[in-house]
């Protein structure tokens, strides 16, 4: 990998082996008009150690959701190496394999059955993979809830009466129920209100802190990944341009890609002035439309 | 209060929105979707209108654009625009919600930008003709000159080689491109007040920062008045002056001076509010949340109704109607026990509170 400024380990963590490791992933998609094929993943490389958090952001068409559904196994590699728990992920995932990392989607209306009750979409997973059966199955499901903070009341409803920071619980729930080891979070609290976001955001702190749980936190928004995350990729048309430890990056970013994105956010305290242009440097490349 | 320039108290009034109330359905049990809603707007100036989903901040925008839902209706209250009354009365004495004069101000009076450009824009036209449109609604100008005024305006909203652009249908371009072709035409005619419904929302940060620029721009260019919806105060806080808060259809806190509200928030929700975004600049362990969820229209309880997710309930909040409490017409609060060191009790919040947020 070239080009890309990495600086030191996060100390708590050093020297263990990568939970999931990505080594010079490439995905490329034919292009409509038969000219060249688009590469939406340009030699990317990231890991997750046991426990850690690490945030992949950049804008929308960077290629972080590619790699996420490449991780987990829905989108297919041009070249490569997935390996998770020290196996190299080639051809089909054994049964360890998929129950070891779950994703959670960022569309909690989209992501659940409407037709299926909370007790049926939680416990569908349980039986598929644990050998749990009958009263161990709801026990399970309650134990589920009891962990993303829901009331067991709600195994009953369905998701059209639910809120949405509740939907994104159950859409949490499912995936632990399968006890995975990594949990691939794509954009999950991007469609929430800040104060239901905040609780989910929290959510995912406790579940590292309590379970473990490691964590690929797929994001467009540094201010939510600094409040969660150990270290941050920063991704940019396909490439990985920067890795660091959260602190470090938002201390001393390395690429000015990196600083355009700081510098976007919005601040509750320091207004920037009327400077930036309405054309500003960073408007979308042209042909990039 | 003039704060960096920005035009206060005194400069026109160009949108009033006096104790509006909207129900879902008519009669006298239904429910209401935004109970005694009142702010002000003037030349110049952009009010943050923030308030979680479901709060009724959408229907307030649509309320005076004159886009209601036909289930939703004006149940009391003025809609005033420059002064004049823009919400029409039927024979009976009620309300409906579209004047004729309201659709001759469409598009140059008062203008309004959709969260979700692809939807708001025509699929199957060039832009260029869009925008065109937009034009000669107003002037009735030849094409070529509503040719050269769309121009004109592609390179006001910052889109490159606009000659170009002019062909292109709203699928070619990116999110933030189409976004820029919205805000064209509704500047095209040159409106006094732009309706903003969380029009940054879908795009990117380095885009939305891009579009809040064109925004400022666009409002000194114009000295127009913006009313800005969204639910990130983080972006009011970049392009705003002053701020209202709606939960639950009612307004907790309204304030001039948006910098003195995210300094010193008087009603306990704003302050949640504002604890519970993320700031780049004040590194957090854990976000404050906000337990429980926002009583909706049918079952909003007869006192405070933020009162069952409040850290500061007392007894009180739940026996009655709350009154609104407020420093002259700088500051309304909607609040019994309201931070700082006055209380709802003499109807005046002392305005240099003890706590401060941050």
């Amino acid at each position: 990998m070239t080009g890309v400024a990495r600086t030191g380990d996060t100390p708590a963590v050093e020297g263990q082996a990568p939970l999931l490791d990505c080594r010079d992933l490439v995905v490329t998609f034919p292009s409509k008009r038969g000219g060249e094929p688009f590469t939406a993943v340009d030699h990317a490389s990231l890991s997750v150690r046991s426990g850690e958090v690490v945030g992949l952001v950049g804008e929308s068409g960077s290629g972080k959701s590619t790699i996420a559904r490449a991780v987990v196994g829905l989108q297919p590699l041009d070249s490569g190496v997935i390996s998770f728990m020290g196996e190299d992920l080639t051809g089909r995932r054994t049964i360890a394999q998929r129950s070891g990392m779950q994703m959670v989607f960022q569309d909690p209306y989209g992501s659940l059955d409407p037709r299926m009750s909370i007790r049926g979409t939680l416990s569908e997973m349980v039986r598929r993979h644990t050998p749990l059966r009958g009263q161990e199955v709801e026990r399970r499901c309650l134990e589920l809830l009891d962990l993303v903070a829901l009331p067991s009341a709600i195994l009953d409803s369905r998701p059209a009466g639910m809120s949405g920071g509740q939907r994104q619980r159950v859409a949490i729930a499912r995936a632990l129920s399968a006890g995975p080891r990594l949990l691939v979070a794509d954009e999950a609290v991007a469609a929430l209100d800040v104060s239901v976001q905040a609780g989910i955001v929290n959510l995912l702190a406790d579940l590292r802190r309590d379970v473990g749980l490691s964590i690929l936190f797929i994001s467009h928004d540094l201010s939510i990944v600094r409040t969660l995350c150990d270290r941050v990729a920063v991704i940019h048309l396909g490439r990985i341009v920067e890795e660091q430890p959260c602190a470090d990056l938002y201390a001393n970013p390395q690429q000015e890609y990196t600083k355009a994105l700081l510098g976007a956010i919005p601040r509750l305290h320091a207004r920037r002035g009327n400077a930036s242009p309405p054309a500003a440097a960073w408007a979308a490349p042209a042909g990039a439309q | 209060m003039v704060t960096d320039g920005r035009p206060g108290t005194d400069a026109a009034a160009i949108l009033e929105v006096e104790g509006l109330t909207l129900t879902l359905g008519r009669g006298a049990g239904a429910p209401r979707i935004l109970d005694d809603v009142s702010f002000t707007v003037r030349a110049g100036e952009a009010r943050g209108f923030v308030g979680e989903s479901g709060s009724g901040k959408s229907m307030t925008l649509r309320a005076v654009m004159g886009i209601l839902p036909p289930t939703v209706h004006v149940e009391s209250g003025r809609i005033l625009f420059r002064g004049e009354e823009i919400v029409a009365r039927a024979p009976d004495g009620s309300p409906s919600t579209v004047s004729a004069r309201l659709q001759q101000l469409r598009g140059t009076g008062i203008s309004m930008i959709f969260q979700e450009p692809s939807v708001a824009l025509n699929p199957v036209t060039t832009v260029g003709e869009q925008i065109v449109d937009a034009v000669r609604r107003r002037d009735g100008m030849s094409r070529r000159t509503a040719r050269r005024r769309a121009l004109e305006l592609m390179d006001l909203v910052g889109i490159r080689n606009p000659g170009e652009r002019l062909g292109s249908y709203p699928f070619e371009l990116s999110g933030g491109m189409r976004q820029r072709v919205m805000i064209a035409a509704a500047v095209a005619g040159n409106p006094q007040l732009i309706l903003c419904d969380e029009p940054t929302t879908a795009l990117d940060v380095t885009v939305q920062a891009q579009i809040l620029a064109l925004f400022r721009h666009v409002r000194d260019e114009l000295d127009a008045a913006l009313l800005y919806v969204t639910h990130d105060l983080g972006v009011v806080a970049e392009l705003c002056d002053s701020l209202t808060v709606l939960y639950s259809g009612k307004v907790m806190e309204s304030r001039q001076d948006l910098r003195a509200a995210i300094d010193q928030p008087f009603h306990p929700y704003t302050r949640a509010l504002l604890q519970s975004t993320p700031d780049i600049d004040h590194l957090e362990q854990r976000l404050r949340t906000i337990p429980g969820s926002a009583p909706t229209p049918q079952n909003r309880p007869a006192g405070c109704p933020f009162a069952d997710r409040c850290d500061r309930v007392q007894d009180d909040c739940r026996q009655g109607p709350v009154p609104d409490v407020g420093v002259g017409s700088e500051v309304v609060v909607h609040c019994l026990h309201p931070f700082g060191r006055g209380s709802a009790a003499n109807g005046v919040i002392d305005p240099s509170p003890a706590e401060v947020l941050r």
